[in-house]
């Protein structure tokens, strides 16, 4: 699905990740922990395609083909999905506008025909219904004064509908409480499926809790320092990350 | 007064002196109305084109814009309109010739001010904007406009159009100055527009006296022939626990300048004033306003958002004025830019001047590029660059064109900002 290979990548002339090379295979839930600072939402906009950083060397794999020189748009048409740490408010673009122009803009660049109306809208009408996303919110300006939690769901309701082939949730469990962090891994739990990945970057366990991840890796300083199963995830809640910044060091 | 005052020395500002001199003694209205024209000259003869060392005019140097002045086009009327639209051709007025709804009266402003009575004189020319120049020109020299008076308690639903157009032959200015009296408990609605197929230097004054309890909301937009320089003044008085609303919609013209003397003079008066300027090329647009609360408990709301591209330079000051006497006034002014090139440039500049100590007055101008993070977030999702650009620009102005109560006319505007919006990214 996802083959990642020696990836170094800068920002502003810093180099962030450093020889990275992770493999996410169809279906795996693969969950990177890692302290902060360690490149872990570098990695995540760096996978999107987010303007701005710089791929020095390796190279990002989705399905066989190389997405590095493609834009944001292209590879989420490809099937990129990223859910974001903080979702952004789009004053004056009501969420249902949003969805349409993001559906369609996706089926454009993938050759198929744009959504009619009435089966956007039923499409909207039952993803929203599944994950309690109010028919209120959906006139609404798209994230314009929802709650943390509102705005996850949000990211969720989106990730229903473009039906991504890979999906990185971005500390997704931030700002969120233990009702609200139910309803989205609910919603992910939901999607998950043999053709589906998802990597979920996250700074503490308690997420690993409501999704389970298949396999579980450490990013350090850049680099994944190291990889094992569930258990893993355990025993850095336990432990903390110093064994392994110590390593990377 | 100087007879000679130092002020007048540039080509324009000798041109627009002589044709007050040749049209002074045929200009319509009686002794009383001579008096203050021949006033108001003195007030421009004194002051000349308004130039940067004017605080007011500061970013619109109207003696650098106006090098030349055209000569005024002493006009005609025209065929009149269908609908209920009013046309000022020229600076000249002709009504339509439809029937009207019942409790709206129309005048064209020639023959009102024959035997104009002392209130109607004192209604159209009002003490507020009459220090600035080319407010006092309009007073001396508009031959012509239109009076709209609606009765007490009429209700007319129908939108009155204000259409303002130019003959094509060559290039030229025209002068209006136009009152709308609204009756104690009336409610209206206007709408402006101008058009000017060549080179035109026009300077259209709109006046608006609103009574106790009466509601009047006014669209003012520009057509894609706009004039080459356009001095458009607005004044308004807000009667007690009436309500005045105006938003502008800017997309053409080379050179605008809007300004606008609104004052409360009733308790409980609403004032709201919007816009959206859609500029580009090296289009220069300027909104001055200055709203004053005279008596207590007035509110007043300002929302002004512009959009720059190429070289374009756009101008807000506001002012808010909080008289001594005016407390629990509620205040909140926000002028939004955003740049959309390098070259673009946007001066912002509230004021507010406060004499009272019980009131909430707030105001915010913020001048910025489009967000990367907002781009991405749309790119993220599959939406193209330009598209996600344009996405936001359009929300960013929709906030404003919301306000718009007529369905009809926020459906054409939304409709001009995504041409706009179109234009620009093909």
């Amino acid at each position: 699905m996802l083959t990642i290979t020696d990836l170094h990548a800068n920002i502003d002339g810093k180099e962030i990740l450093k020889g990275l090379s992770l493999t996410v295979k169809p279906g795996e839930v693969a969950a990177i922990m890692g302290p902060n600072g360690s490149g872990k939402s570098t990695l995540s906009y760096v996978v999107a395609g987010r303007d701005g950083y710089e791929v020095t060397e390796g190279s990002i794999v989705l399905n066989g083909e190389d997405i590095l020189a493609m834009d944001a748009h292209e590879r989420a048409a490809k099937g990129i999905f990223l859910a974001f740490q903080y979702p952004l408010e789009i004053p004056g673009v009501t969420t249902m506008t949003f969805l349409k122009a993001a559906m369609n803009a996706q089926r454009k660049q993938r050759g198929e025909e744009e959504l009619t109306t009435p089966d956007f809208i039923k499409r909207v009408r039952a993803a929203a219904d599944k994950l309690g996303v109010s028919q209120e919110m959906l006139r609404r300006a798209l994230n314009v004064g929802f709650s943390g939690g509102e705005k996850k769901r949000m990211e969720v309701l989106q990730m229903v509908l473009l039906e991504p082939k890979i999906a990185i949730l971005d500390e997704t469990d931030s700002g969120l409480d233990i009702d609200a962090l139910r309803i989205v891994a609910e919603g992910v739990n939901a999607l998950r499926s043999p053709d589906r990945s998802f990597l979920v970057i996250t700074h503490y366990q308690r997420l690993l809790d409501y999704i389970v991840p298949d396999s579980v890796h450490v990013l350090s300083a850049g680099r994944i320092v190291k990889s094992g199963d569930k258990e893993l995830a355990h025993e850095l809640e336990k432990n903390g990350y110093r064994d392994y910044v110590a390593d990377a060091a | 007064m100087n007879p000679r005052p130092p002020a007048i020395r540039t080509k324009a500002e000798t041109a627009l002196a002589d044709s007050f001199a040749h049209a002074s003694a045929s200009l319509p209205g009686g002794d009383a109305v001579r008096g203050l024209r021949t006033r108001a000259f003195d007030v421009f003869h004194e002051r000349g084109l308004p130039n940067r060392r004017v605080e007011a005019w500061h970013y619109t140097d109207l003696r650098n814009f106006m090098r030349e002045a055209y000569p005024i086009a002493s006009g005609a009327s025209v065929a009149p309109a269908s609908g209920l639209r009013v046309i000022i051709h020229d600076g000249v007025c002709t009504l339509p010739s439809c029937a009207l709804p019942v409790g709206l009266k129309l005048t064209a402003m020639r023959d009102a001010l024959a035997g104009a009575s002392d209130d109607l004189i004192h209604a159209l020319f009002p003490d507020q904007g009459a220090d600035d120049a080319m407010v006092a020109f309009n007073a001396a020299m508009a031959r012509d406009g239109v009076l709209i008076e609606v009765a007490p308690g009429a209700q007319i639903d129908a939108t009155i159009e204000l259409s303002f157009t130019s003959s094509g032959d060559a290039p030229h200015g025209d002068i209006s100055r136009s009152l709308v009296l609204v009756g104690e408990g009336a409610r209206a609605s206007i709408v402006e527009s101008h058009a000017a197929p060549v080179k035109v230097q026009r300077n259209s004054a709109l006046i608006f006296s609103i009574k106790a309890e009466a509601s009047l909301s006014h669209v003012f937009e520009t057509c894609a022939d706009s004039p080459e320089l356009h001095v458009s003044t607005l004044i308004a008085e807000v009667g007690q626990d009436a309500s005045f609303s105006s938003l502008a919609f800017v997309s053409a013209g080379e050179v605008l300048r809007r300004q606008a003397f609104v004052r409360g003079s009733g308790e409980r008066a609403k004032i709201a004033l919007r816009g959206v300027s859609l500029l580009k090329g090296k289009q220069h647009a300027d909104t001055t306003l200055v709203v004053e609360h005279a008596v207590p408990h007035g509110e007043s709301r300002e929302l002004f958002k512009t959009i720059l591209d190429g070289e374009a330079s756009g101008v807000f000051q506001g002012k808010v004025v909080v008289k001594p006497h005016a407390q629990k006034t509620d205040g909140g002014m926000k002028s939004q830019a955003i740049l959309l090139s390098d070259d673009a440039s946007m001066y912002n500049k509230p004021e507010l001047e406060i004499f009272a100590d019980d009131v909430v007055c707030g105001h915010g101008a913020t001048v910025g590029q489009l967000d990367e993070d907002q781009i991405f977030y749309l790119m993220a999702r599959g939406i193209p660059r330009v598209q996600a650009e344009g996405m936001i620009i359009e929300g960013f102005a929709r906030e404003v064109l919301e306000f718009v109560e007529d369905e009809t006319i926020r459906e054409r505007l939304g409709a001009e900002l995504s041409g706009w919006l179109a234009r620009r990214a093909s």
